[in-house]
């Protein structure tokens, strides 16, 4: 009885919060005659696939697309360089101020963006690089406090022993880094990697606010230009909605016990 | 949290001291977190001490900058109805969001602890939402509150209800705000189930041999077990209320009639459209200033209400030994 009431009840909850993901799909694939029907039509009588590509080719969705996997893998790679050093000098060394600096570390996570966000732009804009993709990758290679702390916790999760073994083998620290830890750390990367190609695949007010010409837009902002224009037709709007949401997903599916299990392991508590 | 932390490394760093120190002191631990100080340097401290510095100008993006005290503060607190406006509707989300958040979060997370088959895909279908971009969920909700042809007024007329223009309409749109939100928040139910997995299960089993139902449980096993979650989520709900800002420009614009005018967008609106530089990074600190004090109240406050597993160890053990006390005696 308690279990089918369970059943129900996720089945209820999870039909709730896909409802809306499924009917965006299946508007991708309507015809114009059924788009504004009342009662709406779940699943349409013609399966219309030309739809996606239609929607693509409103705008240069090719080069928004671009731009994003620019952005995305050059801050990646930012990101995990960057952080994995930070988080083994953390974790590894004992030197002056370094629990300070960690306090501050893990301070600037309570920074609203929106503090720095007027100085960063009059700052980016006296290097010249608004309107240049630099503004959405650059900041990436200097490491952020989430994954560093991320990182820094699962490091301190290693035996010591490992690297004494190979410092006494005399090995320096960068190699037991590279040799040792890294290999070791391939889920929290991977992780941080994941978190990251997120953001970056899905941020909107970066590139709103340090984009303004068409042929630099990432594909978010490309789906928002469709808010503006007049007349176009939601099926566009729903078929690059799905379009660009595929390729969170695919990472989203084939990480998430990268995800769940990490999470659980990182240490939100206390 | 980061006491706990501190606490930690200072415990290691005092085993290591003796022996080690020399050897792993030196230049190189600064080498290893340079890019860090590099970046904090240049990202954040210095934008955020420039910020605090411009919020005492008039200083447009192009023209001249001028010096003029404390009144951007002067004219944001007396003379601009909207400032208290905007900041009245973000404390409405707030209060709105971040008690649902938690509570939709949490039972949500508790479905997901029962032993059900097939968990990682109903765990997967609440998280879906969350791996999707703020600018594609808006497209879709945009779609789902339409007054004409959307699908929850479509559900609402099954049932004979004639259902508003959601966002087109001052008494709902700030509802349907609080709503499209919450529906993207996945990563919070995904901490409470974390939190939920790891309270250790003779909790429970001590619990029910005192005579404890199921609800008695939840009230004296689970929630006490998971309020450092609690904490964690109800200080990350907050600071999101307060940077809500992309549903806002992408479903309403901040209408109908500024409902849904939140804070970050007339900061985000100062800034970018009208150019004030100055008074939106006053508006900045100020925010910062609210979200910092209501961070504070809640460190402060949880001292009362969060209960560390180190404590609850002892008590718990206290509680055990003393019922066995009580059957033997």
């Amino acid at each position: 009885m308690r279990k089918t009431l369970t059943y129900a009840m996720l089945i209820f909850f999870s039909l709730l919060f896909i409802a809306p993901l499924f009917w965006a799909v299946t508007t991708a694939l309507k015809s114009q005659q059924e788009l504004y029907l009342f009662p709406p039509k779940w699943i349409p009588s013609v399966w219309k696939f030309s739809n996606f590509a239609e929607a693509w080719n409103t705008q240069p969705f090719n080069l928004f697309l671009k731009n994003t996997v620019i952005i995305t893998a050059l801050s990646t790679i930012g990101q995990l360089i960057s952080c994995t050093l930070v988080a083994y000098g953390f974790a590894r060394f004992q030197f002056k101020g370094r629990d300070m600096l960690f306090l501050v570390v893990l301070a600037t996570m309570m920074i609203p963006w929106e503090v720095t966000m007027i100085p960063q732009y009059m700052e980016f804009n006296y290097l010249g690089w608004i309107n240049t993709l630099k503004p959405l990758i650059v900041p990436s290679w200097f490491g952020s406090a989430y994954y560093i702390f991320l990182l820094r916790q699962f490091i301190l999760t290693l035996p010591r022993e490992l690297d004494e073994a190979a410092t006494i083998d005399g090995a320096s620290k960068m190699t037991v880094l590279f040799r040792i830890i890294v290999p070791l750390m391939g889920p929290s990367l991977i992780l941080v990697a994941v978190f990251q190609i997120m953001n970056c695949w899905n941020d909107y007010l970066g590139p709103l606010i340090f984009l303004n010409d068409q042929t630099k837009y990432t594909l978010t902002l490309g789906l928002s230009q469709f808010k503006g224009m007049y007349g176009v037709d939601m099926q566009s709007i729903m078929a690059i909605t799905c379009l660009i949401s595929i390729p969170p997903l695919a990472i989203f599916f084939f990480a998430q016990r990268y995800i769940v299990g990490g999470i659980a392991t990182t240490g939100i508590k206390g | 949290m980061a006491q706990t932390y501190l606490q930690h490394t200072r415990e290691q760093s005092a085993a290591l001291k003796p022996s080690r120190k020399r050897r792993w002191g030196g230049a190189a631990p600064y080498l290893f977190i340079f890019p860090w100080i590099f970046g904090f340097i240049v990202f954040t401290l210095g934008p955020l001490l420039f910020s605090l510095i411009i919020s005492f100008f008039d200083w447009p993006i192009v023209g001249k900058v001028t010096f003029i005290g404390v009144d951007n503060y002067v004219q944001m607190f007396t003379n601009d109805p909207m400032f208290w406006k905007s900041l009245f509707v973000t404390l409405k989300f707030a209060a709105l969001f971040v008690p649902l958040n938690i509570i939709i979060a949490l039972g949500l997370a508790m479905l997901l602890n029962q032993k059900v088959r097939g968990s990682a895909i109903f765990r997967t279908a609440f998280y879906l939402p969350s791996v999707i971009s703020g600018v594609a969920l808006a497209m879709i909700w945009s779609w789902v509150y339409s007054g004409d042809y959307g699908i929850l007024n479509y559900f609402l007329s099954l049932f004979g209800i004639q259902g508003p223009d959601w966002l087109n309409d001052t008494k709902w749109s700030l509802v349907a705000m609080v709503v499209a939100s919450l529906w993207g928040q996945g990563s919070m139910m995904l901490i409470f189930l974390a939190g939920l997995k790891g309270i250790p299960k003779d909790l429970y089993e001590s619990a029910s041999i005192d005579g404890a139902g199921k609800i008695r449980q939840f009230f004296s096993v689970t929630i006490p077990m998971i309020t450092p979650t609690i904490l964690f989520n109800l200080i990350t709900s907050i600071i999101a209320a307060f940077q809500q800002l992309t549903l806002a420009l992408l479903l309403t614009g901040g209408g109908p009639l500024k409902s849904t005018y939140f804070y970050a967008m007339y900061m985000y609106e100062n800034a970018f459209k009208y150019f004030k530089m100055g008074y939106s990074a006053a508006n900045a600190w100020f925010m910062f200033l609210i979200v910092l004090v209501l961070t504070f109240l809640v460190f402060k406050s949880s001292e009362a209400w969060v209960f560390y597993e180190g404590e609850m160890k002892k008590n718990s053990q206290k509680k055990l030994k003393a019922g066995k006390g009580g059957q033997t005696g």
